[in-house]
């Protein structure tokens, strides 16, 4: 099976592409068809990544499971794995048959509906593997495609808004990138990712427009990069697109932006900034700091005066996703482990959280946080999932959250105390977030009309939580299935970072 | 030595007399009746002249004393010219029909063009240069005209056959300061001159030169003809501007600017490099409050002639390869949209306005998801075609050093890809009303979906674009 990668990115598109060509017709047969052949696609695809996961020897550093064909231009095809991508790859393969199940009650254009998402899962998990620059772009940038068209057709009141904004934003981050993609190729005379992440890329300093830049070629191509990464993550202050975005995706793709789509930024980080730009990120690094220390706070309390569900969630994630970058900018162990643990986590944490607020805006089509209140007294078992949830985004000990948070802080404190003490703050500020928010909704006594005959969840949406809660619950009580497979990849990344900055400092 | 020289422009040849015969065939017997067929005809001999070209030719040659060169570069340029002008007129055949365009001139004076065409991008001397952009845009300015009873059609005819006099009054200007201070009108010649010093006059002509052909591929700041007369001509007219006459134009400029001026790769790539800049945020820019389809269509042709200025700004061989493989690129991508517009209607009317597109996707799914992959893809957003021609000029223009030059092209691309997806925007995202409905006859339902399928296919080894462009590229500069 030498072509596994392949065959777990490419499923999803087979499906999307034969019902595309094959389902004919609109009929509840049809859509149920749609349905139950894009979730089939989506298991497949997790079961063949099981085994990858099984294959997989965490104490090989290197890339593994690799393809490598030549294509167009001296660019190649070449995927493959390593201890960073194999666990964005579980994520990805693991939460869609979740959000593929979470649309069921989906009713308008169905079809189209699951194959923009057999799509999107494709070029994710493309991002993910692909070990050539261009291959990788492609992916990258493709990916806005489908999610433009979620946006947009099955969005909110102000979807046109947001798709235009998401897409353009996203857009206009990543071209810089490709230029810098194109500049890479012509200095090092290869797409190739892991030879580009040997390659020393000139960091003598060159004068651009009069102004001399310090690092040079490596700044540069470290400032495009970052541009495009940034608005990914998103980091304050590029971050306005996402609560927009999220507002008005529908349901299912709220989730898959929060949970996968935003951690193409934080593996974009990984793959490309630190290891190919080592004397650039040390010099930026400071700034990255306080840019997450100021998006935690900031953004924690903009959450807190949201009244929409959504987009309380949202901005929670734009401050968790200030975590992950400052784990990642302290470049040792613990940081960078908790930068991936908390990218994990939060995958399962913001996807149930926004699934949470699903699960009552499919019966209320609000997502005023005013219009609800005391939903406990009619809604027992949702109230303890929510509650679940909020806990764990909150960071609390026993769930995720906790390891992600706890690891990246630790990191961050051996670097910059002030960052880090900043930085600790919004844990505190989460807590008043999300707590505020549970009450608001959950508890309280029932005086709503409309809430007295709302009906608490049923055995579909049950069983799409269950899986969510367990690996929540996994991952906080035993972080080792985590860190055993993640630690080489990056303690080899840490020393060569290391070794790369020293060197230019002497 | 003339059955030899005869020999090589022999293809050009057979179109000619085949012209000629059709012409004489028709006027003395059915006339308009016999349009259908000599379409069909006409389409089918480009066609085959196109395969004879491509698999025929080899090596270099050079006939009539320099007149006239047959190298890979040309080859390459004709069999484009030849294809695009045989599919528009094949998607074209339906529309001319039902609005009683119907003339058997058309056709052939489609074939004029493309004969004109062909010599332009053989021309190896100013003489010959001149004499192939004439026959074309003769034959252009009568077919902008075509319907003759309409007045934005002849408004755009008469639009064009001023503007294009200008443009053709600049370059002939420049072509006697390069005749005068060089000596010879012969591309060699100019080189060797410009190899030993060269002198103001001759920078001044080959300017004036570069004026007008930048207006022949409507390139900012010499663009102002395009949406009108795009507008205004037929579509299927609209469409064939669209394409092969800005593969002939921007063939031409690479071998003018490599084959004669050569030597002074800064001096041009300069000027090159402001007209790429200046296309690509004016296309970019304007298009953004278009409303006609066909308007909009003319801002996106200004964008890409940038983009595909930015490979040959780059004075490289690498640049004329990443040129030709956007213009071949850019023209299937076009074929296709034209195929599109031309099945527009509403109540039996052709129409051009966008809003009319409202929920499309409702009514057509399959052509509307055709759409959107052309709508991507001439946004230039992977994994469509169009994706790579930009990623190949960027790539040009960063090896040359004009890093400037990609992040500006990078940014217009974003701005331009605002209105691609506003198209997007009504076909998907529209309000439900009435709208317009696509009518294709079976030629232009294969035109879309072919190059729908092909923008999504070819990513995979290009069809074997890549080699010939290579080849191309190295007849020319290398």
């Amino acid at each position: 099976m030498n072509n596994l990668l392949s065959l777990i990115t490419f499923v999803p598109a087979i499906a999307a592409a034969i019902l595309a060509l094959f389902l004919r017709g609109n009929d509840p047969a049809a859509q149920r068809n749609a349905k139950w052949l894009a979730l089939f696609a989506t298991v497949v695809s997790f079961a063949l990544s099981l085994l990858l996961l099984k294959g997989f020897d965490p104490a090989n550093t290197g890339f593994q499971f690799v393809e490598d064909r030549p294509w167009i231009m001296g660019l190649h095809y070449k995927m493959g794995i390593d201890g960073i991508s194999i666990l964005f790859v579980m994520l990805t393969t693991f939460l869609m048959p979740i959000t593929i199940a979470s649309c069921w009650n989906v009713e308008t254009r169905v079809k189209d509906y699951m194959i923009a998402f057999l799509l999107l899962e494709t070029l994710m998990l493309g991002v993910f593997t692909a070990l050539d620059l261009v291959l990788f772009y492609l992916f990258f940038e493709a990916g806005l495609i489908p999610m433009f068209l979620i946006i947009g057709i099955w969005g909110g009141a102000n979807r046109i808004y947001a798709a235009f904004k998401f897409f353009l934003y996203t857009f206009f981050g990543s071209v810089l990138m490709l230029v810098a993609m194109v500049a890479m190729y012509h200095a090092a005379g290869t797409t190739d990712i892991p030879t580009l992440m040997t390659y020393k890329f000139s960091h003598d300093p060159i004068v651009v427009l009069g102004l001399t830049v310090t690092g040079g070629l490596q700044t540069l191509l470290f400032l495009a990069f970052f541009a495009s990464f940034a608005v990914k993550m998103p980091m304050w202050p590029v971050h306005t697109w996402l609560p927009d975005a999220h507002v008005q995706a529908p349901t299912a793709g709220s989730v898959v932006l929060a949970a996968i789509l935003l951690k193409m930024g934080g593996y974009g980080f990984l793959r490309f900034s630190m290891p190919m730009f080592p004397v650039a990120a040390y010099e930026w690094t400071p700034v990255v700091f306080w840019m997450s220390a100021i998006a935690i706070v900031y953004t924690s309390l903009v959450a807190l005066v949201q009244t929409d569900m959504k987009k309380l969630v949202a901005y929670s994630s734009v401050a968790h996703m200030g975590y992950v970058t400052l784990g990642i900018f302290s470049m040792n162990a613990q940081g960078v482990d908790g930068a991936i643990f908390q990218m994990l986590s939060h995958g399962f944490i913001s996807g149930a959280m926004f699934l949470c607020v699903g699960v009552i805006y499919d019966r209320m089509h609000t997502r005023e946080i005013d219009a609800y209140g005391g939903l406990v007294n009619r809604m027992p078992a949702y109230a303890l999932v929510f509650m679940f949830f909020t806990m764990a985004n909150v960071g609390l000990p026993g769930t995720s959250g906790f390891v992600g948070e706890f690891l990246t802080l630790m990191g961050v404190f051996q670097v910059n105390t002030w960052v880090a003490a900043v930085a600790t703050s919004g844990v505190i500020l989460s807590a008043a977030y999300g707590l505020w928010l549970y009450r608001r909704v959950v508890f309280g006594a029932l005086v709503k009309e409309g809430l007295k005959t709302i009906t608490d969840m049923t055995r579909r949406e049950r069983a799409i939580f269950a899986p969510l809660i367990i690996m929540t619950l996994l991952l906080g009580v035993y972080p080792k299935v985590v860190t055993d497979i993640i630690d080489p990849s990056v303690q080899a990344m840490v020393a060569n970072y290391a070794a790369a900055t020293t060197q230019a400092s002497n | 030595m003339l059955s030899q020289d005869i020999a090589i422009v022999l293809p050009e040849l057979v179109l000619a007399i085949y012209t000629m015969l059709a012409l004489l065939v028709a006027v003395y017997t059915g006339k308009d009746g016999l349009t259908q067929l000599v379409t069909w005809a006409t389409a089918a001999v480009m066609v085959a002249v196109a395969l004879w070209v491509a698999v025929a030719g080899s090596g270099s040659q050079i006939a009539f004393g320099g007149l006239f060169v047959d190298d890979a570069f040309a080859r390459f340029a004709k069999v484009a010219i030849l294809l695009s002008g045989a599919a528009i007129l094949l998607i074209s055949e339906d529309f001319m029909a039902k609005r009683g365009l119907a003339r058997f001139e058309y056709p052939l004076l489609i074939a004029l063009a493309s004969i004109g065409m062909m010599a332009m991008v053989s021309a190896g001397d100013l003489m010959s240069l001149y004499m192939g952009l004439e026959l074309q845009s003769l034959a252009l300015y009568v077919v902008a005209a075509l319907d003759r009873d309409s007045k934005t059609s002849t408004e755009a005819g008469l639009k064009y056959f001023v503007l294009g006099a200008l443009s053709s009054g600049l370059l002939l200007y420049g072509a006697s300061l390069v005749y005068g201070y060089a000596g010879t009108t012969s591309f060699a010649g100019i080189l060797t001159t410009v190899q030993h010093g060269v002198p103001v006059g001759l920078l001044f002509g080959l300017v004036f030169m570069l004026a007008g052909l930048a207006f022949k591929i409507s390139a900012a700041p010499f663009h102002m003809w395009t949406p009108d007369v795009y507008e205004g001509a037929p579509t299927p007219i609209t469409a064939f501007f669209a394409t092969a006459p800005k593969i002939a134009a921007m063939a031409m400029i690479a071998r003018l600017v490599h084959d004669a001026f050569g030597g002074i790769t800064l001096q041009w790539a300069q000027v090159l490099a402001v007209l790429s800049l200046l296309s690509m945020f004016v296309g970019a820019v304007a298009a953004i409050g278009q409303k006609d389809i066909k308007r909009l269509m003319a801002y996106s042709s200004i964008a890409h002639m940038g983009f595909a200025l930015m490979g040959l700004a780059s004075g490289t061989a690498f640049g004329v390869q990443a040129m030709l493989v956007y213009m071949a690129i850019y023209v299937t991508m076009n074929l296709g949209t034209f195929a599109f517009i031309l099945s527009l209607e509403m109540d039996g009317k052709p129409v051009t306005d966008i809003s009319l597109l409202n929920q499309f996707s409702k009514r057509e799914p399959l052509k509307a998801l055709a759409v959107l992959v052309l709508m991507f893809s001439l946004a230039g957003v992977p994994p469509m075609l169009g994706f790579f021609g930009k990623f190949y000029v960027l790539k040009a223009a960063v090896d040359a050093g004009m890093g400037w030059l990609a992040v500006a092209g990078v940014i217009a691309s974003v701005v331009g890809a605002f209105y691609y997806l506003r198209i997007v925007f009504y076909m998907y995202f529209g309000a439900e009303q009435a709208g317009a409905e696509s009518k294709m006859n079976p030629v232009q339902w294969l035109a879309l979906m072919g190059v729908a399928v092909v923008m999504l296919a070819a990513v995979v080894n290009f069809f074997g674009l890549e080699p010939a462009a290579v080849a191309a590229a190295a007849a020319l500069v290398g």
